[in-house]
């Protein structure tokens, strides 16, 4: 019995998106293959990171981000100046956290505003994500697209009662959309395929399959984007090609293993180290799945995703 | 290949003697294809046949078993490449690297690590599970040294390190009875090591430069009488090792390839320096076929995310991880914080614990045993039912620690409310609210 290389070939390919534009516009997917699979297939585009800036300074975010993003949280424009030039983020994701009714709930010009400035002080691309309140952010993000056009931004996440109005202001205006569904493949090609039905192009849609923290339900989104991944790949859907986007550094920053100081859990050791593992380690997993943008918090997690990347042999 | 029933009925005796506890030699053959039964219930059957149906019948992957005892490690036997196929089932392990070159306080300190670095998470344990122990300098008595110091000292599995047969058969005449891991058998010592793998009847790493390589090293060692093998295929990058993995993990499975039909073993510790990295690098095997990881830096803040992630990876996807039913404390509840119950699916618990914990709100949470189900499931499914809360509360103790009686339930089972009021007799039942993320702002305003 002698040894050959089980080599598998698959039928179809991930969708390439452009987001942004000009030079520093960017391109994801393409993939021909399984993630890092590179003996058998091919990954144009590495994987980006997308840093999160939030338009209010949060409340209560761990010691470890606000070491490194407190002088500059208060400002989502310092904020994200400081993600592209010191920390080399690809894109950034601006939250648009004070439209939440139950918050701030401010109305669409003042986002708008917001979107713009950061948009006309940094060059690289954006992700605009609403406050998770469908209504309002269809409402706001219709705004932004609007007064953004052309600016080839990923609006989203666009869920099951808002998608037809932030797809359609995507879909008029030049820019993509994130759709995002319960963890569940069906759902989420049904979501495109409904937004394909409005007319929206497949090549300017993203999923976001909804991430789950590393303990808190990471496993689930683990197989969901394995799973995606494969009918694209393997089932040549082409309602599954989309690029996946993944929304962990939220997530992982909230679990109690990521921000507890050693005073309450002495035995889980160096909080900030722990801190940023937690987080690199969730992308490290959402990467390995099949991710294709992942938004992070921490500086050092885009540093150390990006030597994992280049050890996996994708620049 | 799998045989099929009536393959495997031609090599039975065909006599339905039912010494077996099946009445005929074709149920029996139906059984073992199905894998219901094991052949070793036939005392019957001839060993040629034993030894034919054993080899055709074994499972494509072998299992093998590290160590003895509780902490014994048990690694491979698995049959799927994604998890979401059916599941991984055997959770790798992880191994800290003590050398014999060392300082004696270094030594002492990994030895100390190796005790701390156990976590407890939703009522199981994590833990590193075993040492490797490597030869750096090269001289056999300073090795045995080492071993019978830790030996003494933890009570792990042991890798054993070395190339040199010399070393390597040193070391074993220490710890040889305790089944430790031999690493590694490659094209220069392969008789050798093989031979005292043989003689003390412990599993063995193969290491081959190239997989052709390595798959004939297993075939002769396999030959030779030693089955339990570990394969490394040798390389030290991540991207080849990745490689690596998928392609002996598939020529398993899916080729039933048996000279790559063992478990693997990898070394992070190898492949950098930089001690987050080489956390990362470990993760990537977690997730990619890699049955062992031997690490040279295993730091509580890097154990315990990687502990966590093995712990996901390798639940069963059609059993959802259920918490232990019972009450948990948040921020030193006394006798008058509120008490909420909610499911025992473990995302369930750990969304409303976070909550709970972020609204720094003292609390008594109540997990009821529900079959792992979420809220609205469980309740659809008559496994969150007001019976079964009341009965939770009344058995839990509960009432002796608190001095009121209100009861707060997930906003989703609002139509309970009624029904439990009946069955707790003396007790208010607050409809809490559905989604997890107001219940901080519903303890605030809690009186």
């Amino acid at each position: 019995m002698s040894y050959s290389a089980p080599i598998d070939r698959y039928t179809g390919k991930i969708n390439k998106v452009e987001i942004g534009t000009g030079d520093a516009r960017v391109q994801v997917g393409g993939e021909t293959t399984q993630p890092f699979y590179l003996f058998e297939g091919e990954m144009p585009n590495r994987p980006r990171l997308a840093m999160e800036v939030c338009d209010e300074a949060p409340g209560d975010w761990a010691k470890a981000l606000e070491d490194v993003l407190g002088d500059v949280w208060d400002d989502p424009v310092k904020w994200a100046a400081k993600c592209k030039d010191e920390f080399g983020a690809d894109l950034i994701c601006l939250r648009l956290l004070s439209i939440d009714p139950n918050g701030a709930d401010k109305g669409p010009d003042e986002a708008l505003e917001v979107v713009r400035k950061v948009a006309d002080s940094v060059e690289i691309p954006l992700i605009i994500y609403g406050c998770g309140n469908a209504a309002k952010d269809g409402e706001v993000l219709k705004k932004v697209a609007e007064q953004m056009e052309g600016r080839a931004m990923v609006l989203g996440p666009a869920v099951e009662e808002n998608y037809k109005t932030i797809s359609a202001a995507a879909m008029g205006f030049g820019h993509n959309v994130a759709g995002e569904t319960p963890i569940d493949v069906n759902m989420a090609k049904q979501l495109n395929i409904l937004m394909t039905n409005l007319g929206m192009p497949a090549q300017r849609i993203l999923i976001d399959p909804s991430t789950g923290a590393l303990g808190y339900g990471l496993e689930y989104t683990y197989s969901v984007i394995e799973r995606d991944r494969l009918t694209a790949l393997q089932q040549n859907d082409a309602m599954m090609q989309m690029p996946i986007i993944c929304d962990m550094g939220r997530e992982a920053w909230k679990a109690k293993e990521a921000k507890v100081g050693t005073d309450e859990h002495p035995e889980y050791g160096d909080p900030v180290k722990r801190g940023i593992m937690w987080e690199a380690i969730g992308v490290t997993s959402l990467l390995v799945a099949g991710a294709d943008i992942v938004v992070v918090r921490h500086p050092e997690t885009v540093k150390l995703m990006r030597s994992t990347m280049e050890g996996l042999g994708v620049k | 290949m799998a045989l099929t029933g009536l393959d495997i009925f031609k090599k039975l005796p065909q006599t339905n003697c039912g010494d077996c506890g099946v009445p005929t030699c074709l149920a029996f053959a139906m059984k073992l294809a199905s894998g219901g039964a094991s052949l070793d219930l036939c005392p019957h059957v001839s060993q040629e046949a034993k030894d034919a149906l054993s080899e055709a019948s074994a499972p494509p992957m072998r299992e093998v078993t590290i160590g003895q005892g509780e902490n014994a490690l048990k690694i491979g036997g698995e049959q799927v490449l994604f998890r979401h196929e059916k599941t991984f089932f055997k959770p790798c392990g992880f191994a800290l690297v003590i050398d014999d070159s060392m300082e004696a306080a270094e030594v002492d300190s990994r030895l100390e690590s190796l005790k701390k670095l156990r976590f407890e998470r939703v009522g199981y344990e994590l833990k590193t599970d075993l040492a490797a122990l490597k030869c750096a300098s090269g001289d056999k008595s300073s090795f045995a040294g080492l071993v019978e110091k830790v030996k003494g000292a933890c009570d792990l599995p042991l890798v054993l390190m070395s190339d040199e047969p010399d070393v390597m058969s040193a070391a074993l005449d220490v710890c040889g009875t305790g089944k430790p891991l031999i690493a590694s058998a490659t094209s220069d010592n392969s008789n050798a090591m093989t031979e005292l793998a043989r003689k003390h009847k412990c599993p063995m790493v193969v290491r081959g430069g190239s997989l052709e390589e390595l798959s004939g090293l297993t075939e002769k060692i396999s030959k030779a009488g030693v089955k339990d093998l570990v394969l490394d295929s040798g390389s030290r990058d991540l991207s080849k090792t990745l490689e690596n993995l998928v392609m002996m993990r598939r020529s398993a499975l899916k080729k039933k390839f048996r000279p790559l039909g063992y478990p693997t073993i990898t070394f992070p510790c190898q492949e950098t320096q930089d001690e987050m990295l080489e956390a990362i690098h470990a993760a990537v095997y977690v997730m990619k076929y890699g049955g062992i990881m031997v690490m040279n830096n295993l730091q509580p803040w890097s154990a315990l995310p990687l502990f966590v992630l093995r712990q996901n990876i390798y639940t069963d996807p059609q059993r959802p991880m259920q918490v232990k039913e019972g009450f948990y404390e948040f921020a030193s509840p006394g006798d008058s914080a509120p008490i909420l119950v909610t499911t025992n699916f473990s995302l369930t618990y750990f969304i409303v614990s976070s909550e709970i914990e972020s609204s720094k709100r003292p609390a008594h949470l109540g997990i009821v045993d529900s079959e792992g189900l979420s809220t609205l499931t469980a309740w659809a499914a008559g496994k969150f039912t007001a019976e079964k809360i009341a009965a939770f509360i009344k058995k839990s103790g509960i009432e002796d620690k608190v001095k009121h009686r209100k009861v707060v339930i997930p906003g989703y089972v609002a139509q309970i409310k009624g029904e439990l009021e009946e069955e707790l007799e003396g007790w208010e039942v607050m409809v809490g609210p559905r989604e997890a993320s107001e219940i901080p702002g519903f303890l605030k305003s809690w009186q």
